[in-house]
């Protein structure tokens, strides 16, 4: 074999690993981006059932019952709200009028079973995504923020 | 006062910079000894005044001198003495302080160890380190400044974060930067070698140690911060494919890849161009890192302070770095030349592979980890790339990456015998599919990852072990013989062989815990009992206790198998006054067979708590095996030939010829 044929072998190799990568990526990606959502943005982008994604906004105050290890409550960005339920330990910071990001997906009857919540270890925390979520509703105050 | 020495050491340091930067570089284009020399004193000045600013700020926090900004915003006077000294490099501006201080570290290492490097490699090896520098220490003088005084000076600090408050982290971070930084001195190498023009097997042999420095630090770096999310968020996990993760994660590939690059350039004087390549991308990827980290584009306990003058810095610093590199990579690399011919079926074939599959593994990881930021920059949408993503993608690269991983090191340089080694490991592929037959019959509803999981473990642990017994010729010569052979082995060999076996180690782990785990979840009362993985927990209460600067609720456990007597859990759930913020303290019992987890949350107000327990078996395996993977490379560090000051360019051709002959590492 020639200098240049090998060197044409490693290439091809190269590019089939690449190519295997490449659809790897291509059809794992459309499933596994998380977008995020306020529950206005619920109202204009619907979110079918069963689609993941992750939900942001206040835990609105009132809303929170618990049942044994089950919890359910509402968020809110003020405007709208979204019923939530959540099999588990919650984060150290769960309240009611703080800040929370759930991830999981809607079942059929709307409501949305989280299967992650995270509330930021720090009480003064507000996520990024939910400030900017509260400004977009309108009922952004800024002492709120710190 | 102390302050203002710990300032005064930093322009110190800059200026040496500055001038460590220049000299050198141009004492070596024109042939000046004393102007190379220059370097290594600059090299120790530099070390000198950044050791004393870190001890500066280390006094300040130790004193509790809170008319100093940067302690004032994170220690406390009531915090224990170890956190009080870890709080040093627990925020944005001590830890890039402590980067720094590496990095001065690294560049006195290469002064002292490389004294038989020729004098205009080693001399621009340190201006290259020297620019690095000016970069940090611009970054930290005029946007992270950890000395600004704070007038009036407040009665007390605000406190460190709790969760940071652990003896795991406080030694996670130093190192991390140990393997981030140490990449520097490689990638110095790299440009250094660029500007030359000359990449040949003894510069191969000079970078290596550096390298396996590096990745062994990244390699315990990276173990204690999964180890740390693992007993400290209460979560269960130990990693979650966060970006932040991910950060450290890329240049470990990456730095991987470059170890296993090397050692062609060094046995076949070929790959030289993808080697340097590699060497600026690791760095690079460790750059990125660290800033991805601090800058708090990425939300974690990591990013302390978002600042737009820094985010703007720091991305000039990662242009300049990383453009300028390239740069000189595209005019310089198309003037060296490559090496012999390769055969697919050959130890360089093999490592070829292992270079592709990692840095396809590494891009595939930059991509999901990078596209959100990229994503909210070009239309504002906000998404995140999640765990299924990074596991469709690096598993299958992952799997492949293993199973050649047994074959590389039978085969010979330039031609190997593909037939001869598959008889050879007859052997290690009967094993890894009797464990699978064992387990699928055994154990019903197991999944496909879980087999093909506990296949290429025991595939990769056997492979390895027959190839390291084939190499000494165990049972086919008297044992006295093998024995002899056993200790003239170069431990580089020996290295190989323990970091694989780390490597094995560490796919037990992650496979038999996530496939075996069992789990309860629920509300428990005071005497009543669970049964999770065959141990049977009695819940006895919980009560109020105070720690030294929080307050807790901790429920008491006993775990039994019902044959012995079992011992006792104590979870909490702690709230901590300055900052303000509660933690979960999980109770952990670690076992070789598995581990017990226990968490309590809250009360139910009717004298029941929340309580999750977690039976996790084999898990305590990822991290001794990542700790077997840093012993492989610590051996492998020790062998003689790798020692700077062994062999130098006069005496590449005997060196290389008894590399060949002796070793196959």
């Amino acid at each position: 074999m020639t200098r240049k044929k090998r060197r044409l072998y490693f290439v091809l190799s190269g590019m089939c690993v690449l190519a295997i990568a490449a659809a790897l990526v291509l059809t794992s990606f459309e499933d596994s981006l998380v977008f995020f959502r306020s529950p206005s943005d619920l109202v204009e982008k619907p979110m079918p059932a069963g689609r993941n994604f992750r939900l942001g906004g206040l835990v609105e105050e009132g809303s929170v019952e618990k049942d044994g290890v089950v919890t359910r409550f509402r968020v809110t960005d003020l405007n709208e709200s979204v019923p939530v339920t959540f099999e588990g330990l919650l984060p150290d910071l769960f309240r009611e009028g703080q800040g929370v990001v759930t991830e999981g997906a809607f079942t059929d009857d709307g409501v949305f079973v989280a299967s992650n919540v995270l509330a930021k270890h720090d009480e003064n925390y507000m996520p990024p995504e939910v400030a900017e979520a509260l400004k977009k509703s309108g009922q952004w105050k800024p002492e709120a923020k710190n | 006062m102390v302050a203002e020495v710990g300032q005064f050491a930093l322009i110190l340091a800059l200026v040496t910079a500055v001038f460590q930067g220049g000299i050198p570089l141009f004492g070596a284009a024109r042939g000046s000894q004393p102007m190379m020399r220059f370097a290594n004193n600059a090299a120790f000045v530099q070390f000198a005044a950044i050791t004393i600013a870190f001890i500066c700020l280390t006094i300040g926090y130790v004193t509790s001198d809170f008319s100093i900004l940067n302690v004032a915003n994170n220690s406390h006077s009531l915090k224990p003495m170890l956190y009080k000294i870890s709080g040093v490099w627990g925020n944005h501006e001590g830890s890039l302080l402590l980067w720094s201080w590496i990095l001065a570290l690294f560049g006195l290492a290469v002064a002292f160890f490389g004294r038989s490097l020729p004098d205009t490699l080693k001399s621009r090896v340190l201006a290259v380190q020297g620019l690095i520098g000016i970069g940090f220490l611009l970054f930290i003088l005029f946007t992270s400044n950890p000395f600004e005084r704070l007038d009036p000076a407040p009665l007390d600090g605000t406190g460190l974060n709790p969760l940071l408050q652990d003896p795991g982290l406080a030694f996670h971070p130093p190192f991390l930067y140990l393997g981030y930084v140490g990449l520097s001195v490689t990638f110095s190498f790299a440009i250094a070698a660029l500007i030359e023009g000359r990449v040949d097997p003894a510069w191969a042999r000079w970078v290596r140690p550096w390298t396996l420095a590096a990745w062994g630090f990244l390699t315990i770096g990276i173990a204690l911060g999964s180890w740390w999310a693992y007993y400290e968020l209460g979560w269960g996990g130990w990693w979650f494919w966060d970006p932040v993760e991910n950060a450290s994660f890329m240049p470990w590939l990456a730095a991987t890849a470059l170890l296993h690059s090397a050692i062609v350039v060094e046995k076949r004087d070929a790959l030289k161009n993808w080697t340097i390549l590699l060497a600026i991308i690791a760095f690079s990827l460790s750059l990125m890192g660290t800033f991805l980290v601090r800058s708090g584009v990425l939300n974690s306990v990591h990013a302390f302070a978002t600042d737009p003058a820094r985010g703007i810095f720091i991305l000039i610093f990662l242009i300049v770095v990383i453009g300028g590199s390239l740069l000189l990579y595209g005019i310089r690399a198309p003037m060296m030349k490559g090496g012999g011919l390769f055969a697919p079926i050959s130890r360089e074939g093999a490592l070829v592979l292992n270079n592709l599959l990692l840095s396809t593994a590494t891009a595939t990881i930059l991509l999901g980890t990078l596209y959100p930021i990229f994503l909210d920059a070009v239309s504002g949408a906000k998404v995140s790339v999640g765990p299924p993503y990074f596991e469709a993608t690096f598993l299958p690269l992952a799997i492949p990456l293993v199973i050649a991983m047994v074959f590389g090191p039978f085969l010979a340089w330039k031609r190997g015998d593909i037939s001869g080694v598959l008889a050879r490991l007859k052997f290690a592929l009967l094993l890894a599919l009797v464990l699978v037959g064992v387990i699928w019959w055994q154990k019903t509803g197991t999944t496909v990852m879980a087999l093909v999981g506990m296949g290429i473990f025991a595939w990769l642990l056997v492979g390895t072990l027959l190839e390291w017994a084939d190499r000494i010729r165990l049972f086919r010569i008297p044992l006295s013989n093998s024995w002899k052979r056993m200790v003239q082995l170069p431990r580089s060999a020996h290295g190989m062989t323990v970091a694989h076996i780390g490597v094995a180690l560490v796919i037990l782990g992650i496979t038999a815990s996530g496939a075996w785990q069992s789990e309860h979840l629920g509300v428990m009362k005071p005497g009543e009992r669970v049964t999770v993985g065959g141990y049977d927990f009695r819940f006895d209460g919980a009560e109020n206790v105070a720690g030294p600067n929080y307050d807790a609720v901790r429920g008491t456990f006993l775990a039994s198998t019902g044959t012995e007597k079992g011992f006792y859990l104590y979870p909490e759930q702690r709230r901590y006054s300055n900052p303000p913020m509660d933690t979960t303290e999980a109770a952990i019992r670690p076992m070789l067979s598995a581990d017990l987890y226990v968490v309590i949350g809250e009360a139910d107000g009717k004298g029941g708590y929340a309580i999750r327990i977690y039976h996790k078996p084999f898990i305590s395996w990822i991290w001794i095996g990542c700790f077997v993977m840093f012993a492989g490379g610590a051996l492998s560090l020790s062998d003689r030939r790798l020692r700077l000051g062994a062999p130098g360019r006069v005496q590449k051709k005997a060196a290389s010829a008894a590399g060949l002959s002796g070793a196959k590492g």
